[in-house]
């Protein structure tokens, strides 16, 4: 039936969660409107701006452009799940630090985008930083800060070398 | 804001054939969905039915035979493409057309199959799949059948898949020998659709003469664009900067733009030239070298 919800299973934030959702909800829908998981932003709703990437097992997409079932039996990791209790992630904290925060709208979309850059490249160009982000865009011009604070986590990460 | 349909998430290529049998042109098909659930939020149209393949994994693959070619699976993300050390070896112009396809979070998702079948004229991967000679696998309930990439596009948005059909594969010939092929589009930023694009193959025989030549053009018309006049100022000969400026010319004066808001047809006629000259010399480069 047409508008029917559907089952829907998947872990987000390494939680399991069974649900029921309508085959027209959105996933970036599901994480806001229905799970409260708020952390992750709504700016173009149109594939356009980036701060509502989360990770699908893993890779960074777009949550205003995937269908929430079709994260069926997937994992999906959002902002909320990107510290360790109180401990900042390495990314998060040297946003902080280094002031690459300014209205922080996009910040969401910019440290999941790094996150999945930093998972499988440990030393990346300033390039490959570039690249990692270019999907995310900051209305305040803030990338130069953005792409050192990246830099200045990922040398964290490796231990300081 | 999209409105309501039924929906499948058929887990095997026959399960989906088999719905796709049965609700034939009421019946819309997703992949990755990163062109079709814009014109879903837009609500430009409301499918009845929605079938997912998204998760049916034994479309998702990259092989290549020597001699059979590369054979890539419909439901392979733009991303595994671009990353793919087969691709990466054997046609680079594909990984570099990739890297230039919208943004990483849109190419980990969006599939192959789902940009061709979306038939934008826009998209990056028709043209160079035209220049590379590729086939494409279209399945049904009980057969198949193979179509040339270059008739596949109909209109704008329009495309040869009749109902209860879907593109399960596109199949690229391993290219002749001393063949070049490139891709370049006039982008503002880096990921932009193209404003016009064009991909450009050359073959070279052993007197060092143009033995065939294919163009293709994204954005210069209400489909994918395979410059024929073009091709032939090119065939034949020995080439030099001149001939492929032509051949540029030429590709001009087969275009057909849209205008929008990227660019008027005029425009897009002049950047015609522009890119059909630098791909061509890239891929003669190529030729030369291969």
């Amino acid at each position: 039936m047409k508008g029917e919800p559907k089952e829907l299973r998947l872990t987000i934030n390494g939680k399991p969660y069974e649900l029921k959702v309508k085959a027209r909800t959105l996933l970036v829908e599901l994480l806001r409107n229905e799970l409260k998981l708020t952390g992750t932003k709504v700016g173009c709703l149109d594939s356009a701006c980036g701060t509502c990437t989360v990770h699908i097992d893993g890779k960074a997409v777009r949550s205003c452009s995937v269908l929430a079932l079709q994260a069926n039996n997937r994992e999906v990791t959002t902002i909320e799940g990107v510290a360790q209790g109180d401990k900042l992630h390495p990314i998060q904290q040297a946003m902080i630090d280094h002031g690459a925060i300014e209205c922080g709208f996009c910040t969401p979309g910019m440290v999941m985008s790094a996150k999945a850059l930093l998972a499988e490249n440990h030393n990346p160009t300033r390039e490959e930083i570039r690249e990692a982000i270019q999907g995310n865009l900051c209305a305040d011009e803030g990338y130069v800060k953005y792409i050192e604070a990246i830099e200045i986590a990922a040398r964290e990460m490796r231990g300081g070398k | 804001m999209i409105a309501d349909f039924e929906y499948f998430a058929p887990k095997t290529v026959e399960e989906a054939l088999s719905l796709l049998s049965q609700y034939k042109e009421e019946a819309k098909i997703i992949a990755g969905g990163q062109s079709l659930l814009v014109i879903l939020k837009q609500r430009l149209f409301t499918p009845e039915y929605l079938i997912d393949i998204k998760g049916i994994s034994a479309l998702d693959y990259i092989n290549y035979e020597e001699g059979r070619g590369l054979r890539i699976g419909a439901l392979t993300p733009h991303r595994a493409i671009e990353k793919s050390p087969v691709i990466r070896k054997y046609f680079p112009v594909l990984s570099e057309m990739e890297s230039n396809v919208a943004t990483i979070q849109t190419r980990n998702w969006g599939t192959i199959g789902g940009n061709i079948c979306h038939g934008d004229p826009a998209g990056d991967p028709a043209p160079v799949f035209i220049a590379l000679k590729a086939k494409l696998k279209l399945a049904r309930w009980g057969g198949e059948r193979i179509i040339e990439m270059e008739e596949f596009s109909r209109d704008y948005l329009e495309v040869a898949l009749e109902p209860g059909e879907m593109l399960s594969e596109i199949q690229v010939p391993t290219p002749a020998p001393h063949t070049g092929t490139a891709h370049d589009k006039l982008m503002v930023m880096k990921g932009d659709m193209g404003i016009v694009g064009a991909a450009v193959s050359i073959t070279l025989n052993s007197d060092g003469k143009c033995e065939d030549a294919r163009i293709a053009l994204s954005n210069a018309a209400s489909v994918p664009l395979r410059a024929r006049e073009a091709e032939k100022k090119l065939i034949g000969k020995v080439l030099n900067d001149a001939l492929l400026a032509e051949a540029g010319e030429v590709a001009s004066a087969e275009a057909d733009p849209l205008a929008d808001v990227h660019g008027s047809a005029e425009y897009r006629r002049e950047m015609v030239k522009v890119f059909v000259k630098r791909a061509a010399t890239k891929a003669l480069e190529r030729a030369r070298a291969a």
